[in-house]
């Protein structure tokens, strides 16, 4: 055997559970608790233990967010070119298909939460981190652009490393679609909610994941700028052991609630019903 | 004379101090003693010194702009407001916490006619550009940028807005001030101003924190300026864990003016002085200024909806995809 397993850096926990018997059991990627697959499922990849919350799929999200069998997926169609002709950019994206089962890092569609109507879109993070290129801005604005038509709150849950490198100034350039778009919900009076899961971070941070008329996120996401090794700290500057996430940004203003998984459908239930009676007496 | 010449730049500095040499006083009689014709010699090497600086600096790779655009004695956004504006009386504070020096802004006029002009500051001596955070702006700068911005949509007066920034301050403090919220919200509220904006990127744009005050119905940009999604060193050490190969990034980030424009992110490519900018400041403010000029003209001409609808217009088709 190779000496170097046995003396080699130990590997950095992943932010997913990793399985240890695939199928079976993983391990919580927090705390190490062995989690049987079934228990892990039924608590939505909450760890018992350390209530770690694990990263979830879109289609994950959407199941445990949304009454069932009423996501009606919108702009599926969109399909990313490759503009700059970017090495390894058309690998990479077939390379994210193929893992995650979904054409781009974000779904939108209308669904309905506890039977009120709304239009929603859910990053996955597990295609190529979630990043924001053209068709997710795209998916993203139109989302916003049917909710302000169609007089239905939006809903986005947000999980991105930020702006996809890849399509270059183009990427850079969906900071502000998805932005001018939240805009016009604005004008249009219609609630539009962000809540921020693990990770929300750079570019995607910075545009529409701030502009929800509410925020919430999940405990213990990684939130910020730019990454604690991308910023550019002075000598001797002390990062607190919190920077960065969900109780940070929270302690810090930039969030209005810290929403545990199991509360998130009966907390946005809440929040629709509040805000969309105020609707009509707006005008 | 060039000071601070990069490698790419070396034939013309050569040919620079060589002409430089031979206009020397002492040279100048050592040549009339001996009958020598040193005029017609320095004209050879004057046209030879042109025929060069067109050819190197026509031919720029995407990396050679970066340089170009972060050049130490490239102007920056005072330098311009200076020559092409008068009257200029700067503001300060987001009056909220601070007073963000990394940016600066304030009423002026062009022309005679008063209009709003915000931009990121750089700086060359050491202790400015502290003070200046080199450019990078906080979350206090966005503010400041936003409130000024809302001065000119309340007293109906054009916004004219300069970027020049490697990227917004990425800090532990910028983070506790909360650094994206102000970009957000400068996207957002920019897309909705109602007062026309022209916006000129005059060296470097640098990702989020140059998009923040890039939001406008025209967007212009110098011919050596660069625009990018990320730095070149940044993308190269993503991707490659090795940013000693930014100027491969620069290629495939496309980050130059010519490729801005290509993309719809930019409107003009506004040409500069052979050699660039920092070469000739006064010809290339009056370029800008004719640029500007004439892009607010025709703004004026439009009605607030019909300027705000073309401005999402230009902002919501920004990007490629096959539907």
């Amino acid at each position: 055997m190779n000496r170097g397993s046995w003396f080699g850096r130990r590997a950095r926990p992943s932010r997913t559970a990793s399985s240890v018997p695939e199928g079976i059991a993983t391990k919580c990627a927090s705390c190490g608790e062995i989690l049987f697959a079934r228990d892990f499922e039924r608590n939505q990849k909450v760890c018992h233990k350390c209530q770690h919350h694990h990263r979830l799929s879109a289609r994950e999200r959407l199941a445990m967010t949304v009454d069932e069998e009423t996501f009606v997926e919108i702009d599926g169609h969109l399909r990313s070119t490759d503009p700059l002709q970017f090495p390894e950019y058309l690998d990479k994206r077939k390379r994210a298909e193929e893992k995650t089962g979904l054409w781009e890092a974000v779904l939108t569609g209308t669904a309905a939460i506890e039977g009120i109507p709304v239009v929603i879109g859910v990053a996955d993070f597990g295609f190529m981190g979630g990043s924001m290129g053209s068709v997710v801005g795209e998916r993203v604005a139109r989302a916003m652009e049917m909710g302000a038509a169609e007089g239905m709150p939006v809903v986005m849950f947000t999980a991105s490393g930020g702006a996809r490198m890849h399509e270059g100034l183009l990427a850079l350039m969906q900071m502000a679609k998805t932005s001018a778009a939240a805009a016009r919900l604005d004008l249009a009076r219609i609630p539009y909610i962000v809540v921020l899961t693990d990770p929300t971070t750079g570019g995607v941070f910075a545009s529409y994941a701030s502009l929800g008329d509410i925020a919430l996120a999940e405990p213990g996401a990684i939130i910020g700028f730019a990454g604690r090794r991308v910023g550019n700290q002075d000598v001797g500057t002390k990062l607190p052991d919190n920077f960065q996430t969900s109780e940070f940004q929270f302690e810090h203003g930039m969030i209005d609630r810290i929403v545990p998984r199991k509360e998130m459908r009966s907390v946005l239930a809440q929040l629709l019903g509040l805000l969309i009676q105020a609707v009509p007496n707006a005008e | 004379m060039l000071n601070n010449a990069f490698d790419f730049e070396k034939p013309i500095s050569e040919l620079e101090q060589l002409i430089a040499e031979l206009r020397r006083p002492e040279k100048q009689d050592e040549a009339k003693a001996q009958g020598i014709d040193l005029d017609a010699r320095i004209d050879v090497l004057e046209s030879e010194l042109k025929r060069v600086m067109k050819q190197v600096y026509s031919s720029l790779s995407p990396w050679e702009k970066t340089l170009m655009a972060r050049h130490k004695d490239r102007p920056y956004t005072l330098d311009y407001v200076r020559l092409i504006l008068d009257d200029f009386l700067e503001l300060s504070g987001d009056r909220l916490a601070g007073n963000d020096e990394a940016v600066v802004g304030g009423p002026a006029r062009l022309d005679g006619a008063p209009v709003f002009v915000i931009g990121q500051q750089k700086a060359r001596d050491l202790r400015e550009r502290q003070r200046r955070n080199f450019g990078s702006a906080h979350a206090e700068g966005f503010r400041k940028a936003l409130r000024i911005a809302r001065l000119a949509e309340k007293f109906q007066k054009p916004l004219i807005l300069f970027v020049d920034t490697a990227g917004a301050a990425a800090d532990l403090h910028a983070e506790e001030m909360g650094v994206s919220d102000a970009i957000a919200r400068n996207l957002k509220e920019l897309a909705v101003l109602r007062t026309p904006i022209v916006v000129i990127v005059i060296g470097e744009g640098g990702s989020g924190g140059a998009l923040a005050m890039a939001v406008g119905d025209r967007v212009l940009m110098l011919e050596h300026a660069v625009y990018s999604v990320i730095s070149p060193e940044g993308c190269a050490s993503i991707l490659w864990h090795d940013s000693k190969r930014a100027g491969d990034a620069a290629d495939a980030l496309k980050l130059t003016a010519q490729s801005a424009k290509e993309l719809g992110v930019v409107d003009t490519v506004i040409p500069e002085p052979l050699g660039g900018a920092h070469r000739d400041p006064v010809a290339t403010a009056n370029s800008i200024k004719q640029a500007v000029s004439k892009s607010l003209a025709t703004l004026a001409k439009k009605s607030i909806t019909t300027l705000l609808d073309e401005r999402y217009a230009r902002i919501r088709k920004l990007g490629a995809w096959e539907e």
